[in-house]
């Protein structure tokens, strides 16, 4: 085998077997309503008219990944990018919001983190309320948090950036944290030793020793601002995002749609995932690392 | 005595730890003049590496008087009156040779220019031209710790401060940048502190050895070296050499009870 092939049949078949499970799944969740309503007809029909029918259903249980799919291709493609059919401009709705809170949970995150190594006070009487406040369920807080904002005149945009950020600044607080205490005794020796001063410690030691600590905590913080961002879009609602698509889905029962808005969302953590990972790499390369 | 590089009069400092006091050293009286090389050499646990951070200003005496280039060990360290070479390079991984020897250069907010200049300069000096945009993991150990020297020397200090710097390294190579620094220190004129545990490397390199012992640390004997300067490797070859040698084993062992 060649080594692409190689690499790529395990992925192949596990994506294999998953399609099987769910097509299995979809005729077992399916079956019930099918066979009440196939009894109706009186006619007979025998597991062929079963099968074809649990996967052809327009409001299925569980739509057949071949559904999703097709409804996902269609939302995409066909339809007008601007208008409120299309998945792309929900996409895009909730991406601003994701990206926004993604920044503002960084900078938040990285400035608690700087707080808390170089303030004891901090350190004692900071660290137990972050940790508090990542118990609370978001669900209890997003719509408190869209009210508020909303009443002070914000966009729907800033409540939900908020509520990303509220979810994404923890893990990198905590990544940031460890990051910033990394150094060694003898590299901060140095420093001592050249008379440096608190900034230029943190500028020329703290921080470059952080950075790779940063970018796992980035790449978890980049996911959950996505969650954050669509649970956001949740109680408001909302008539943009996916969020928005899914609450319309579930409203009117449309399963198929409520699964390709869910395969989208999953499509977008992927790429917001990998492209975190692809500025770690470039700015590893920029920081010496072994290529 | 103000024009001593250091002086140290009824030093004494005492760790405070969980159960009993520890005497980490106690009623030191030492002077090196500029321009002397100076070995430091005892067993673990005979203060010698904490003589040297009490010098740099890393730790604090608990009693007695020392002075680095007349002032306190704390203004000679605002002053950025010496550079110190630790048993590991430490060189920072994500800046390459150069930026890594320009790193004090910025802390001291140099112009970009000379700050250049001064390294590419001192990284000849260290015989490392040629390897400026190299990063760490790229050298070898005996490279690093040239690397660390440079940066050491950078800023141009007038005492330099070494804290058994090739302690980790092998024979081959130790010997080697022994006589690299002795060559180094000939022509710079740098006053020389140089922590070691081995006797040969005290003896090649010093005027003086310090001879400390331990539990409380304490200096038991400062022994001159009057073996002839510009030394080459093979001096340990010679009787001179032995005979300084052994009166340095003798005092250690003097120090030393084994109980």
């Amino acid at each position: 085998m060649s080594e692409p092939v190689r690499r790529a049949a395990p992925v192949a078949l596990v994506v294999a077997a998953l399609l099987l499970v769910w097509y299995a799944m979809a005729v077992w969740l399916n079956a019930p309503q099918v066979i009440e309503r196939l009894d109706g007809f009186g006619a007979p029909w025998g597991a062929r008219e079963l099968v074809a029918a649990t996967w052809s259903m327009e409001r299925p249980v569980l739509p057949a990944p071949h559904q999703v799919a097709l409804n996902w291709w269609q939302s995409v493609f066909d339809a007008d990018i601007d208008s409120p059919r299309s998945l792309v401009f929900h996409a895009g709705v909730t991406l601003s919001a994701t990206v926004l809170g993604f920044v503002l949970g960084m900078l938040l995150g990285v400035l608690i983190a700087i707080g808390v190594v170089y303030n004891r006070v901090l350190d004692r009487g900071l660290l137990p309320w972050i940790i508090a406040s990542q118990t609370i369920p978001i669900l209890a807080i997003a719509p408190m948090v869209v009210v508020v904002l909303g009443s002070l005149g914000y966009p729907p945009l800033m409540s939900k950036a908020v509520i990303s950020m509220y979810l994404c600044f923890f893990p990198v607080a905590i990544g940031m944290v460890k990051g910033l205490r990394s150094p060694d005794v003898l590299q901060l020796d140095l420093m001592r030793t050249w008379s440096a001063n608190g900034p230029q410690i943190l500028a020329k030691l703290r921080l470059p020793a952080a950075v790779p600590f940063l970018f796992a905590s980035a790449k978890v913080a980049i996911a959950t601002s996505l969650i954050g961002a669509i649970v956001g879009e949740l109680p408001t609602g909302a008539q943009a995002g996916l969020g928005a698509r899914l609450l319309s889905g579930s409203y009117f029962g449309q399963t198929i749609q409520i699964w390709s808005a869910l395969l989208m969302a999953s499509l977008l953590g992927v790429g917001l995932v990998a492209a975190v990972a692809l500025v770690e790499r470039l700015v590893a390369r920029a920081m010496g690392a072994r290529a | 005595m103000s024009d001593a590089a250091v002086s140290a009069h009824d030093l004494s400092l005492v760790f405070q730890s969980a159960d009993t006091p520890v005497t980490a050293l106690q009623k030191v009286n030492l002077t090196i003049a500029r321009g002397e090389f100076v070995s430091l050499i005892g067993p673990s646990g005979c203060g010698k590496t904490t003589l040297l951070r009490v010098i740099a200003d890393l730790e604090r005496a608990t009693s007695g008087t020392i002075t680095v280039n007349g002032v306190s060990p704390e203004q000679a360290r605002l002053d950025r009156a010496y550079g110190y070479v630790f048993q590991a390079a430490a060189l920072y991984p994500w800046r390459n040779v150069l930026r890594n020897v320009m790193l004090p250069l910025e802390v001291m907010r140099m112009p970009a220019a000379e700050r250049r200049e001064r390294a590419m300069k001192n990284l000849e000096l260290v015989g490392l031209q040629g390897f400026d945009t190299k990063y760490p993991w790229q050298l070898s150990g005996g490279m690093q710790q040239r690397v660390s020297i440079a940066r050491a020397l950078a800023f141009e200090p007038k005492l330099l401060l070494m804290d058994e710097p090739f302690g980790a390294l092998d024979e081959i190579t130790r010997d080697r940048l022994n006589e690299q620094l002795l060559r180094l220190w000939e022509r710079t004129g740098k006053t020389v502190v140089f922590v070691t545990h081995s006797i040969s490397e005290a003896v090649f390199l010093s005027n003086r050895i310090v001879v400390m012992s331990p539990r409380p640390g304490r200096i038991l004997e400062v022994i001159d070296n009057r073996l002839p300067t510009a030394r080459q490797l093979d001096v340990r070859e010679t009787p001179e050499f032995a005979a300084v040698a052994h009166r340095v084993r003798v005092a250690l062992r003097a120090g030393h009870s084994y109980e």
